[in-house]
């Protein structure tokens, strides 16, 4: 497998695995930013377990709970990199979130506006910029996942392969150079994706 | 138009605002020193803050029954509360564009309208804030402390505005201020509070 396909398939199975995970993820901090509810802590607990846990110790829980027919494939290196990023896009959009005043939701509803329309035309534009760092560095987590993923989806050449599995794998069988060349690669690619990231939130603030 | 609070009870940090009012003037000014409660009673009526008990009713229509958004109540606060990421007009226009030339030319905000809202100047986001409450048809319009924050020049301006307003377009207001001269120049009753309470 060459260099290339290897960088093409982790990127792609990153930006699959944040985009999957923003829908739910901004409901989730929208929910732990604005309501009061039974459980609440116990959820922020859960979110936080993946930042805290060794990454094998996750991939183990997921080998458990994931489907058989979907460990080993391309799904599970998907599952896995969204379940290592969710912290980082939960909290950040979650603290996004509570830094809008909420005068401005106020005055919005007095201004005929039901629920979702506050949310998409106010909330989440004043929130947009700390969301959008926090999806980058779930990217960036998802793009150098390693733990999790060799666990529940293993290293099948052209099929669960990621960066860090083939920088891990090249090293162990004493192919430095050939793990640097990978190295250096993924230091480019996630260079580009927070300076595009940063450039981008810059322009719309 | 007459606007009825009945024994209304709304819980605050130190003590319960308790009042009950009939207003049925053009402008109403809610008349108090600072902390008399005037701006929980302009959100109590906006549906902004939870009632203990009581009722509020202008007309027909028990506000106190409905969410914030069905209520119709134009809110102009102190702050003013502009969505700093959207332009003037698009500020305006949030609610609807009911009367937009009319307003749009009473207050005299033509000019603004493609800018953005962090770079007015506070009179101009006072009108700005004042226009976007009116463009959404509201039945009633509160006014906190419109003229706070604002120098000399800039108070009567804004003041001959909101007499343009009461007189040209036809909405009632609820005025909060705690300057006995903007009463004497906008005001056709007044309702005094203090302490939560409405005073003699």
């Amino acid at each position: 497998m060459t260099d290339a396909a290897i960088i093409w398939f982790t990127v792609r199975m990153a930006a699959l695995a944040t985009t999957l995970l923003i829908p739910p993820a901004l409901a989730l901090a929208w929910l732990l930013a604005r309501g009061t509810w039974r459980g609440k802590s116990v959820i922020e607990t859960i979110v936080a377990l993946p930042l805290v846990m060794p990454p094998v110790a996750t991939g183990l829980i997921l080998l458990k709970l994931v489907p058989h027919s979907v460990v080993f494939t391309w799904r599970a290196v998907v599952i896995a990199m969204m379940v290592m990023s969710s912290p980082f896009i939960v909290r950040a959009a979650r603290l996004a979130f509570e830094n809008v005043n909420p005068h401005y939701e106020q005055i919005a509803r007095t201004l005929g506006a039901h629920e979702p329309r506050v949310f998409f035309t106010i909330t989440l534009p004043l929130a947009l910029r700390g969301i959008a760092g926090g999806v980058v560095l779930g990217f960036a987590r998802a793009l150098g996942e390693f733990g999790a993923t060799i666990l529940v989806a293993g290293n099948i050449p052209g099929r669960t392969t990621t960066l860090a599995v083939a920088i891990y794998d090249r090293v162990q069988l004493g192919h430095d150079s050939a793990a640097w060349h990978l190295v250096a690669a993924g230091v480019i690619v996630a260079f580009a994706a927070i300076w595009l990231s940063e450039k981008s939130t810059r322009r719309r603030t | 138009m007459t606007l009825v609070i009945d024994k209304l009870v709304v819980p605050l940090a130190h003590f319960d605002l308790e009042v009950t009012a009939t207003m049925s003037a053009r402008v109403t000014a809610i008349f108090g020193p600072s902390g008399a409660g005037k701006t929980s009673l302009l959100d109590a009526i906006a549906g902004l803050r939870a009632l203990k008990s009581g009722r509020i009713a202008f007309d027909d229509v028990v506000l106190s029954d409905l969410p914030a958004r069905a209520r119709r109540i134009g809110y102009v606060p102190q702050e003013t509360a502009l969505f700093p990421h959207l332009s003037v007009a698009r500020n305006i226009r949030y609610g609807g564009r009911h009367n937009e030339q009319h307003v749009v030319e009473v207050l005299e905000i033509g000019h603004l309208l493609d800018r953005g809202v962090t770079a007015l100047s506070g009179g101009e986001q006072k009108r700005v804030a004042l226009a976007r409450a009116l463009l959404a048809a509201p039945r009633l319009l509160l006014l906190d402390e419109p003229l706070a924050g604002l120098d000399h020049p800039l108070r009567d301006r804004v003041m001959a505005l909101l007499q343009r307003v009461r007189d040209d377009v036809n909405v009632p207001m609820l005025y909060v201020t705690h300057d006995e001269e903007e009463l004497a120049m906008i005001a056709d009753e007044v309702v005094r509070l203090e302490h939560g309470h409405m005073a003699a």
